[in-house]
């Protein structure tokens, strides 16, 4: 036999996790550098806060409104509790409930998408047709129908926000099961035979993970928001509770006598905001760029570092 | 002496802008008026990087970093990018490997054609315009009438298309077209009659032609001269004949080795190993890592030209034992029917499929031996994949009866035993697709096992893994990488192995060497014919490429809208076809210039 065994090609590179080198990436990037730099601190507040708060976030220490002193650096709120123990201890639940909301959302809108996407026929009509209509209520006034139905609890704040995601989350989903669903491995699974469960959870789940990720990096954002909002709005966290949100309500009044109650948690908000944004923003790009190929390169001329130059054919200017 | 040429490319070096690798390295080129230039290359080896420089262009990302390229008495990297807008369409022009793609879907091809003329001749008037139109469709050889000119792209059919943007490439009478693999997409019959207009305009007006191409059966049927190019430097240039029959490189003699060819003449032989990454700069010659004849030497220094004939160099210190070995092989031995008569593994009854209410296939009936091996050989569309689909449970819209071994088959993969799903694996067409980019090759070849009816526990998993992949001459290093670490030719055997792993008897493949560059296709049939004789697997080999036949199959089919033409022994089929159709299919069929018997 003539053929001899082929030695593998000389780049042994990445032996770490896709994942792994998105994320190196990210953090290489201007983008995602600003965006962690942005969102660390306010990540580190909401966590930490409670631990290195100064006083009780419910205690009373001072006249109502009063201004920023030594005792207490913020200034007080409107029944004279300490701002800035407030402001340490109210992120915790927004960060948390935003981050569990944006998982939950994005596993069952994944969940459906892919089993509308690989599934097709009648099942896929009636799971994208519902979804649109979901999807048709502006996303606060359904979550706000929900919460005023059945009560102001936590938990149904957070599925009210996934209920909100899901639906996008499914379209994505869907669109990138039904390109994945083309690829032959995918057929050889059929071929052979394995369960649809295992062929959608083994081959078409890992290689749709990009596009959805980068979803998920968006409707961080939007879950800090809304649920940001819904507080403010008196439906998440109950007083006496400090939360970022609610202090921005409770405090708006005394806008003018102290500011910071308002100001801080808007501007921490804000920030978060801001810095998730960025942050998943860089990593959609990273793993846009990093991405394994999966089409074929072209008989001819996979040769080089991009592809694409079929707009010089000929040259036909725009006209 | 010699007339002006039209292009001179001088010791042009093309680098990767941030790291400084050498995609295209130092090549220097010439092509007269009325000369075809044919550059060949496998994938990877800067072909169409060269080929786009030669507009002036390169890709984002890339730079011509030194030399320079003349094109008439215009030095194109020196100019601006305005300057080059009106060199690009009227001095020098582009004929793109897709078609489909380089026209505008929302134009009509007659817009299209005026505005490239209007653009570069602006005094011409509508009439005028519509003069040269008239004349440049004639020269394609496309009607002149309106409905061609109305149509939209989309409405012509592959070999239309093609001829537009030929139109529009040579419609100003450029000094110089640049194409790129532009049959690539045809069936041979549209190749044949596209390859001919491209002679005759060259012949006519005098430019000079680059025809970009990995095929080198193409070049020797185009081409007055041929430049090889391998990992981004010139390996041989000369004239067509002398190349194409005493190659004086190495690794240009093993290329014509391992193209296939339709009289079985030369026995396939592929070049081992694979080519280095690109841009690598190593100063020695990039060859002679899986050159046969490579020396101490040629590791210690990049090899000079080396003059072997007129007009004739090779990049090679070794020419002198390479020279004269004249591109024959002993030639395919008359293949013994490996059947062992035991009847029918496979048998197809009146088999009727569609998708929808289009018919794809009518009444295909068809049987393989145990341990034979049938080519079903088709062009586009004709119902080849849609049949091997039906066989391997994957296309259940069909009536008639497939059977295994006398047991009828279920039409869905899914409702067939597990038995019969491992009797039969399917070998797909691009190993760019066919296996999970998510997966390592160990977890992809293993894949199959933890579905059969016998459950091996992890040490047997990992035996057969290494078996599978010994069968199939990989190494076990492969066995952690991930299929974009690997070749084409790498990937397409680990979907061979994968298929070996559950001891299947049919082997479905459907044109599992499409997608790869000859010499890897070489290897990959060596070791597909290898497999079937050492393990008795029958095989249906889906293809297109009639060449390949001989090579790989004792039987032939030959199938056409649906139909089986006619079907028998391959030496029968190919030398006294019975149809029109596969006498036309085999005509058609670029060849080498038949090899000069061994007078050297």
């Amino acid at each position: 036999m003539t053929t001899q065994p082929e030695t593998a090609p000389a780049t042994p590179r990445r032996s770490r996790g896709l994942w792994l080198d998105v994320l190196a990436r990210t953090c290489r990037s201007r983008r995602g550098l600003v965006g962690l730099a942005l969102v660390t601190p306010v990540v580190l507040i909401a966590v930490l806060g409670p631990f290195l708060a100064p006083k009780s976030p419910t205690a009373f220490v001072g006249l109502p409104y009063a201004g920023p002193s030594s005792e207490a650096w913020l200034g007080t709120d409107g029944i004279g509790r300490d701002v800035l123990s407030r402001v340490l201890w109210g992120g915790r639940e927004i960060l948390a409930l935003a981050v569990l909301a944006t998982v939950i959302g994005i596993v069952v809108g994944t969940a459906l998408g892919t089993t509308a996407g690989y599934v097709k026929g009648a099942l896929d009509e009636a799971i994208m047709r519902t979804l649109d209509v979901a999807l048709a209520f502006p996303q606060i006034i359904l979550a706000l129908l929900l919460v005023s139905i059945i009560g102001p609890e936590l938990w149904l704040v957070c599925l009210a926000v996934a209920a909100i995601h899901a639906p996008q989350v499914a379209r994505v989903a869907r669109a990138a099961t039904l390109r994945t669903v083309e690829q032959d491995h995918v057929k050889y699974a059929e071929a052979f035979g394995i369960p649809r469960r295992r062929v959608i959870l083994g081959e078409v789940v890992p290689n749709i993970i990009s596009p959805v990720m980068v979803e998920a990096g968006l409707r961080l954002t939007y879950s800090i928001a809304i649920i940001a909002s819904l507080s403010f709005l008196g439906f998440g966290l109950q007083p006496p509770s400090a939360d970022w949100g609610l202090m921005v309500n409770e405090n708006r009044i005394g806008i003018q006598q102290n500011p910071w109650p308002v100001v801080t948690p808007i501007v921490l908000i804000a920030i978060l905001t801001v810095g998730v944004n960025m942050f998943s923003d860089a990593v959609a790009r990273s793993a846009l760029g990093i991405e394994a190929p999966i089409a074929p390169p072209s008989m001819s001329g996979s040769d080089d570092v991009l592809g694409g130059a079929e707009h010089v054919a000929t040259e036909v200017p725009a006209s | 002496m010699t007339p002006e040429p039209v292009l001179s490319v001088e010791r042009l070096v093309i680098e990767v802008a941030r790291t400084g690798a050498r995609v295209v390295d130092d090549v220097s080129l010439t092509v007269g008026p009325g000369e075809v230039l044919g550059l060949a290359g496998e994938s990877g080896c800067g072909k169409t990087t060269l080929s786009l420089a030669l507009l002036g262009y390169t890709r984002r990302g890339l730079a011509a970093s030194s030399g320079r390229v003349r094109v008439g008495d215009r030095s194109l990297l020196e100019m601006g990018e305005e300057a080059l807008e009106h060199e690009r369409g009227s001095l020098v022009t582009y004929v793109p490997q897709d078609p489909a793609s380089a026209l505008n879907p929302a134009l009509r091809v007659g817009t299209q054609l005026e505005e490239v003329i209007s653009f570069h001749r602006r005094n011409e008037d509508r009439a005028g315009r519509r003069v040269l139109v008239t004349k440049v469709l004639e020269d394609v050889g496309l009607p002149t009438t309106r409905s061609l000119l109305e149509s939209y792209p989309h409405q012509l059919s592959g070999g239309q298309q093609q001829r537009i943007a030929i139109a529009m490439a040579i419609v100003n009478r450029p000094r110089l077209i640049v194409m790129d693999e532009p049959t690539t997409g045809l069936d041979v019959t549209t190749q044949a009659r596209v390859l001919q207009t491209i002679r005759d305009v060259c012949r006519e007006h005098g430019g000079g032609v680059v025809y970009v191409t990995h095929d080198l059966a193409v070049v020797s049927s185009l081409a007055i001269r041929v430049a090889v190019m391998y990992a981004g430097r010139l390996a041989e240039v000369g004239p067509a004949d002398q190349v194409l029959q005493r190659p004086a490189h190495p690794y240009v003699h093993g290329l014509l080795q391992a193209v296939p060819d339709i009289e079985g003449r030369r026995e396939l032989t592929g070049i081992p190993g694979q080519a280095p990454d690109p841009g690598r700069r190593l100063e020695q010659c990039l060859f002679a890592p899986r050159c046969p004849l490579a020396v101490a030497e040629c590791r210690q220094a990049i090899p000079p030209p080396v003059a072997v004939g007129e007009g004739h160099r090779a990049w090679c210190i070794r020419v002198a034992e390479q020279a004269g070995a004249p591109v024959a092989g002993p030639g395919v031995a008359p293949r013994e029917v490996a059947a062992d008569g035991s009847g029918a593994l496979l048998a197809i009854d009146d088999l009727n499929a569609g998708y929808g209410s289009r018919p794809v296939l009518h009444g295909i009936s068809l049987s393989i031996p145990t341990g034979a091996s049938l080519a079903l050989v088709g062009e586009s569309g004709s119902g080849k994949t849609t049949l091997a689909r039906c066989i391997a449970g994957l296309h259940t819209g069909y009536t008639g009866t497939i059977s295994l071994a006398g047991a009828q088959l279920a039409r869905a993969a899914r409702a067939r035993p597990a038995a019969a799903r491992e009797a039969i694996q399917y070998v797909f067409q691009n190993p760019y697709s066919s296996l999970n980019p998510r997966r390592s090759i160990e977890e992809s070849i293993a894949q199959p096992l933890h579905y059969t009816e016998e459950h091996p526990d992890r040490a047997e998993i990992d035996r057969r893994v290494g078996r599978a992949l010994d069968s199939v001459s990989l190494s076990a290093a492969v066995r952690r990488r991930y299929p974009h670490e690997l070749s084409g030719g790498q990937r397409q055997r680990v979907a061979i192995a994968r298929a070996l792993i559950v001891e299947p008897r049919l082997l479905v493949c459907d044109e599992v060497t499409s997608a790869l560059d000859v010499s890897v296709q070489a290897v990959v049939i060596e070791l597909l014919d290898e497999l079937r004789r050492r393990r008795g697997l029958s095989m249906l080999f889906v293809t297109h490429n009639l060449a390949l036949v001989h090579s790989v199959a004792d039987e032939i089919a030959v199938i056409e809208e649906g139909r089986i033409l006619e079907r028998g022994p391959v030496e029968r089929v190919l030398a006294r076809p019975t149809s029109e159709a596969t006498r036309a299919l085999v005509a058609n069929v670029p060849r080498l210039a038949p090899v000069a018997s061994g007078a050297g």
